[in-house]
């Protein structure tokens, strides 16, 4: 039998790991009186779900219908007049959700607020294009990465992959060495599938070594001369690590009890 | 008179006295590498520096061409995304015969550190390569030293390129 | 010789050349002697003059923030070099302060003098390649070799400290790896001397009065302050329009709270105003090394922060006592678990401000990291900013723009 490796999340997992670790949070604070983040949270009113403070910024959660208002609240009566950033977070495996944030900024008062709020799969998200033009492009990035379609944006194409991509590749379903397309697509998009077979498949493996080949190693103090055979009949033989290694239950049991 | 037919018309009229037009045309083909201006990523800049006044380029022989036409060798530095590669594949078609490539950094040779989705996992899969660079980045010095053994690479080919010599069997 | 068949051809597929209103398409493409990189820019001309710019980028997608959810916080460190590969060190520091933010620690005195030394370093460098780029794509070829040569200096600093020219990977999470080699703080001095000289007597003799330079800068590129804001520039672009904010004033990090230095802001808000600010950016950051340099003596030998489940212990405890080594091998295995939560740290880097933004779930892993790049929002504003200019002009404003595609592409 194989070894079972979950479908929902292909991104790597540290190699041991400690079965009684309870992490613990960064710390969180109440948003505090009079501060400059409480008129904020007061302006906002009642679009906030949640609302605390966590390594000096403000974190705000909000409804993911309700974000072009809570931005343009924030813009115009607050004075973030800069989004720094937005992105997503794939929490497809755990709740079925991506997890959007816009990170803003006031430079007036150095303040940093964050916005976040969830979405289904398959849910679009409003533009804030027109509340802040570096969303042209982030906005693009997030379609690109995690697949997430964004309403009335002006132009939402691949921007960062090539048109013709399948796939969306920040999600955590996508292997980072890419999928079939990925690994065969410049050598169909220059030579044709036919020249799959002649290039041949990439060497994803850092550690690989071709004993026999004389052509492309030049071996210093062994040398022979250029494409000379020198495996002397025996074959290439992988070198095979323990992950790929087919679990076998049924071959090789010891007799473990003396009453059988 | 000579009793075996010669047929000076085929291979490029050159049937005789290869020995000095060999020498003169690599001497020439060498000492004037004209490299296309192929910067992609980190090597980019350590290329650049090559050209700069302390690792000086332009004593080779080198003039860095902004157009395949005019070049002769293209030096891949960097790395190759897999949407760029189909470019790198064009411009080393346009690039007139004779040319060669060096292969400069990790990425270039192999995909480096880069081992994911986006990334071609050596320039060699697209263009045919003649000298590979190790290195993250090379130095300037490495990048020289790869250069003098292309032209150490040069000097050694035939000038008949009809021939079938293994230097002038390309790969792909 | 044959060449090998292949599937491509001429590429006017997906460019209409023929349009009603005679305007012409060219595709500035990914390579290209002034493209600073890979940036691919479809312009549309009427004449000369720009009617439509589309810029194409991706060219340089190494798929670096999906490394990052495959590797440990320490393994995932060299990787930042290669964003801003101009100046290395920025994206190391500020990769290690969003980590160090997220775990709560801070590091000891010394190594904040030597990260700060390095970071006004990797300033240096960075305007020094900004200066040397744009002067030769406008033009002076000569102000190429002489920033490279200032460069070489600098460079050879940085390689008498951490060991490589470009790419640093100097500095780690919760400190500095490594500790001065004896006479680098007399050569940063003598370099910050001959930085001030050249600055003020090759570049600026050379191209602030030159009346080529001045007609080929003055007006182009122009950005309102809210258009600035809007299209989210930071850094020299921002400060370039007038808008005065430095990450290293309003929100400290590091020792810049306790240094003495100014910011520059240019009114005009053009590309000379920001070459101005760059001059100007330059002497404060050596204003700034001189200041650091008599601090590193006050300091107490301590490199790396003390916090025994993050960071591992100095080698020489690893060596000798065997709970060092036990932690030293749990961290380098499986890797440090920081607290659950995320956090958004931005700094100042040359180009802009460069911010990570860290989701860990408690794993060795992060599950999420974003890298905000400054040059990814420059290269969007490349869209507006190049309508009705010149096509003279488009390499001029891509080389006052200082992009760089590692960042842009990640």
């Amino acid at each position: 039998m194989r070894k079972y490796t979950p479908k929902d999340n292909v991104q790597g997992k540290s190699y041991y790991t400690d079965r009684f670790w309870v992490a613990p949070r960064v710390p969180r604070e109440e948003v505090e009186e009079g501060s400059h983040f409480e008129t904020v949270v007061n302006a906002l009113g009642s679009q906030v779900k949640e609302s605390y403070i966590e390594v000096g910024q403000l974190v705000v959660h909000i409804d993911a219908s309700e974000n072009f208002a809570v931005i343009k609240t924030l813009r115009d009566e607050c004075g973030y007049k800069q989004c720094s950033e937005q992105s997503a977070v794939d929490y497809l495996a755990q709740d079925g959700e991506f997890e959007l944030f816009y990170q803003l900024l006031n430079h007036a008062e150095a303040k940093r607020v964050r916005v976040v709020c969830r979405i289904k799969k398959g849910e679009a998200i409003e533009s804030i294009v027109p509340l802040y033009k570096s969303a042209n492009f982030a906005e693009r990035e997030m379609y690109d990465m995690f697949g997430i379609k964004v309403n009335n944006h002006p132009f939402l194409k691949r921007i960062i992959m090539p048109d013709d991509w399948e796939g969306h590749p920040l999600l955590k379903t996508y292997p980072l060495h890419g999928d079939e397309f990925a690994s065969w697509y410049e050598v169909d998009k220059i030579f044709g599938k036919e020249y799959r077979d002649i290039i041949g498949p990439e060497n994803r493996d850092p550690a690989k070594v071709e004993r026999y080949d004389t052509k492309r190693f030049s071996r210093v103090g062994y040398e022979v001369p250029f494409g000379a055979d020198i495996s002397e009949g025996e074959k290439e033989q992988a070198i095979e690590y323990s992950e790929t290694i087919l679990v076998n239950y049924n071959a090789g049991t010891k007799q473990l009890d003396e009453r059988k | 008179m000579a009793q075996h037919q010669v047929n000076y018309a085929s291979s490029a009229g050159l049937p005789i006295a290869l020995t000095t037009v060999d020498h003169l045309v690599n001497w020439g083909r060498s000492n004037s590498l004209w490299p296309l201006t192929y910067g992609l990523a980190c090597c980019a800049i350590e290329m650049m520096a090559a050209g700069g006044a302390r690792y000086d380029f332009d004593r080779f022989g080198t003039i860095f061409r902004a157009s395949p036409r005019q070049s002769d060798v293209m030096i891949l530095a960097g790395t190759l995304s897999k949407k760029h590669a189909e470019f790198a594949r064009r411009l080393y078609d346009q690039m007139s015969e004779p040319k060669w490539v060096i292969s400069m950094g990790s990425c270039a040779n192999t995909g480096g550190m880069f081992n994911t989705y986006a990334t071609v996992q050596g320039v060699d899969r697209i263009v045919p390569v003649d000298i590979y660079l190790p290195g993250c980045a090379p130095r300037p010095e490495t990048l020289q030293y790869a250069l003098m053994m292309l032209q150490k690479k040069i000097r050694k080919e035939s000038a008949n390129m009809n021939k079938n010599t293994k230097q002038n069997l390309r790969l792909v | 010789m044959s060449q090998q068949p292949n599937k491509l051809t001429p590429f006017f597929e997906n460019l209409n050349f023929e349009r009603d209103d005679n305007t012409m398409v060219i595709n500035f493409g990914p390579q290209h002697p002034s493209a600073h990189g890979q940036l691919r820019l479809v312009l549309e001309l009427d004449g000369e003059q720009v009617v439509k710019a589309y810029p194409d980028i991706g060219y340089l997608h190494r798929g670096i923030e999906k490394m990052a959810e495959n590797m440990t916080y320490n393994e995932f460190l060299p990787t930042t070099d290669r964003l801003d590969y101009i100046a290395s060190t920025a994206n190391n520091y500020a990769y290690a302060l969003a980590v160090e933010k997220l775990l709560g620690i801070e590091a000891p005195r010394r190594a904040q003098v030597i990260r700060t030394m390095l970071l006004e370093l990797n300033r240096v460098i960075s305007h020094l390649f900004f200066l040397a780029t744009h002067a030769l794509d406008v033009g002076a070829m000569s102000v190429f070799l002489y920033a490279f040569r200032e460069r070489e200096y600098a460079m050879d600093l940085m390689e008498d400290y951490c060991g490589a020219r470009l790419t640093h990977s100097s500095v780690r999470i919760g400190g500095v790896p490594l500790d001065l080699p004896a006479g680098w703080l007399e050569n940063l001095a003598a370099f910050c001397d001959k930085v001030d000289y050249e600055v003020e007597h090759t570049y600026e003799a050379l191209l602030t009065e030159n009346r080529i330079w001045k007609m080929r800068l003055e007006n182009v590129g122009v950005i309102s302050a809210e258009e600035a804001l809007s299209w989210g520039c930071t850094g020299p672009m921002l400060r370039g329009s007038g808008v005065k904010y430095d990450i290293r004033k309003e929100e400290p990090y590091e020792l810049y709270s306790e240094l003495d230095f100014d910011i520059p802001v240019a009114e005009t808000c053009d590309s000379y105003g920001r070459y101005r600010l760059y001059m100007e950016e330059m002497k404060q950051s050596t204003r700034i090394l001189r200041q650091l340099i008599p601090m590193y003596k006050k300091t107490e030998p301590r490199l790396m922060a003390h916090a025994p489940q993050y960071i591992s212990a100095p080698k020489e405890e690893i060596m000798t006592q065997n709970y060092a080594l036990m932690q030293h091998f749990v961290l380098v295995t499986q890797g440090m678990r920081p607290p659950k939560g995320e956090v958004y740290v931005p700094t100042e880097s040359p180009k802009g401000e460069l911010g990570f933004y860290i989701k860990s779930e408690g794993e060795p892993y992060a599950y999420r990291l974003k890298c905000r790049a400054p040059s990814f929002f420059h290269t969007g504003l490349l869209q507006e900013i190049l309508v009705g200019t010149y096509i003279a002009d488009v390499v001029t404003i891509i080389g006052t723009t200082n992009i760089v595609f590692g960042e842009v592409d990640r």
